[in-house]
């Protein structure tokens, strides 16, 4: 098989207080995949995607990206090829307009002139904001600044696109359009979520993170309806959704 | 999360005020403000040269006097402490309107208010026709240090996060039937106060973490190309 996009070997970690958050994660995801992490709050989540690109480093094992070993010398070609999203977009959009926040990271990149114009105008394109580029973030919804959000890391035109969280906050149609967004896009997708229905709808493949260890790894299909491991990790399907009953009707 | 728009300075217009370069205004604002400051307080034609001068350019920006005037209640606690200093200074006494008030008293309470209000009177006014990250641009072309703008940048930036978290704190406070009614409720305020800082470092720390991640190095990259912004 191809290089993975992303290929975590035995990663290992403890924050300076002592708490270990991630004990040996074996996680790969190639090309084109969209593969949802799955795990309850505390499982170690957040801690895995911050080692993605290099912001949490140090403990035991390895993570590649594209054969690229994630070290302190690559820290910037890492992040380029891992755009991470995280869960408030607050904290992604520093900048005082749409325009430089997308053309905050290419800029980095050492982007300048049409080159970096053009890289902002299709980034903006994709997440269908174009015509916000001169608006200052805190003026825009809550969706809509999610999707700038998502716009400034397509913008760097990662390999992989690693969203913390990316239904969270959002109203049903906002939400819905997100999901639009990121199933037209072409990268590869590792998606962060508690939203299992989104997981279902988006990603062919679900990881489930407990306890710091990848305890499933299958079909989104399968993980969801498998009540034991479902119950073992505190992951819990929504009232009303089934999603042998949503497989039913999409296939009749 | 409301979408009230956070132009509580600006009024939005195409004047030849508004349309000036931001580092012009500036420069011609902080030439103004040194102009007054410098004045002896005995010249009173010199007072009304520079009120009409303000008013004028007032005037060409069509930006409305109510919205100035209603802004400049900033100026209050100066103006307060400008009445009070006619009775609270010492020397010679004269006779206003039947009280007996400190000369010296008077003339320093003339010139505070006769300079404050200008001053203020000129910052609204720029205040009011210079987007705030126009007024960073022209700092930046002034050659004003980057890290300063870059914080400036920060702070217009997230003034209407914080303050919708503070509104967010007190609205959660006052379901909760908090009322800060005397003195023995502020320990409550300031224990919000230092949550609201605690929040604020901390998303200090995400955004930075957030910068990190799209490959930032400690200096801010050139965003635009010349003929970006122009078009506006």
């Amino acid at each position: 098989m191809s290089t993975p996009v992303l290929e975590v070997r035995g990663l290992a970690f403890a924050y300076p207080d002592g708490h270990q958050a991630l004990y040996g994660v074996d996680l790969h995801v190639h090309r084109g995949e969209r593969v949802a992490l799955l795990g309850p709050n505390g499982a170690g989540k957040t801690t895995l995607v911050l080692h993605l690109n290099g912001i949490l480093g140090g403990g035991a094992g390895s993570v590649a990206v594209s054969g690229l070993p994630v070290t302190k010398q690559n820290v910037a070609e890492v992040r380029r090829r891992v755009g991470v999203v995280f869960q408030d977009p607050d904290d992604q959009l520093f900048m005082g307009s749409v325009h430089d926040d997308v053309a905050f990271g290419p800029a980095n990149l050492g982007l300048r002139g049409e080159a970096l114009e053009r890289r902002v105008r299709d980034a903006l394109d994709l997440v269908g904001m174009a015509d916000f580029a001169d608006r200052p973030p805190h003026h825009l919804s809550f969706g809509q600044r999610r999707r700038v959000a998502v716009a400034t890391v397509l913008a760097m035109e990662p390999e992989i696109l690693v969203l913390d969280e990316p239904s969270s906050n959002l109203d049903p149609a906002s939400r819905r359009e997100l999901a639009e967004i990121l199933t037209s896009l072409d990268v590869t997708v590792l998606m962060v979520t508690h939203d299992l229905p989104y997981a279902y709808e988006l990603c062919p493949r679900s990881v489930v993170l407990s306890d710091g260890v990848i305890v499933a790894d299958g079909s989104t299909y399968d993980v969801l309806t498998d009540e034991t491991l479902m119950a073992a990790h505190r992951l819990e399907l929504p009232f009303g959704f089934d999603p042998r009953t949503v497989r039913a009707r999409a296939a009749g | 999360m409301g979408a009230g728009h956070g132009h509580k300075l600006h009024y939005h217009g195409h004047s030849p005020v508004h349309r000036a370069p931001a580092h012009v205004k500036v420069l011609a604002l902080l030439g103004f403000m040194l102009l007054v400051v410098a004045t002896p307080r005995g010249w009173y034609p010199a007072y009304a040269v520079y009120l009409l001068l303000l008013v004028a350019v007032v005037a060409v920006s069509r930006v409305p006097a109510t919205y100035l005037l209603k802004r400049m209640v900033v100026e209050v606690p100066f103006v307060v402490f400008a009445v009070l200093m006619p009775f609270i200074a010492t020397g010679p006494r004269v006779e206003v309107l039947g009280v007996a008030v400190s000369a010296g008293g008077l003339a320093a309470a003339w010139a505070l208010l006769a300079k404050g209000t200008l001053g203020v009177l000129a910052s609204l006014t720029l205040a009011a026709t210079t987007e705030p990250r126009d007024l960073l641009a022209g700092l930046e072309r002034l050659r004003v240090p980057s890290l300063l703008v870059q914080i400036m940048g920060f702070m217009v930036r997230y003034l209407d996060v914080v303050t919708d978290e503070m509104r967010r704190m007190r609205v959660a406070r006052e379901s909760r039937g908090f009322n800060a009614r005397d003195v023995r409720h502020w320990p409550v305020l300031a224990r919000s106060a230092g949550a609201l800082f605690i929040r604020s470092y901390e998303r200090g720390e995400r955004v930075h973490l957030a910068m990190l991640s799209r490959g930032y190095t400690g200096t801010m990259p050139p965003l635009h190309t010349a003929g970006h912004r122009e078009h506006r």
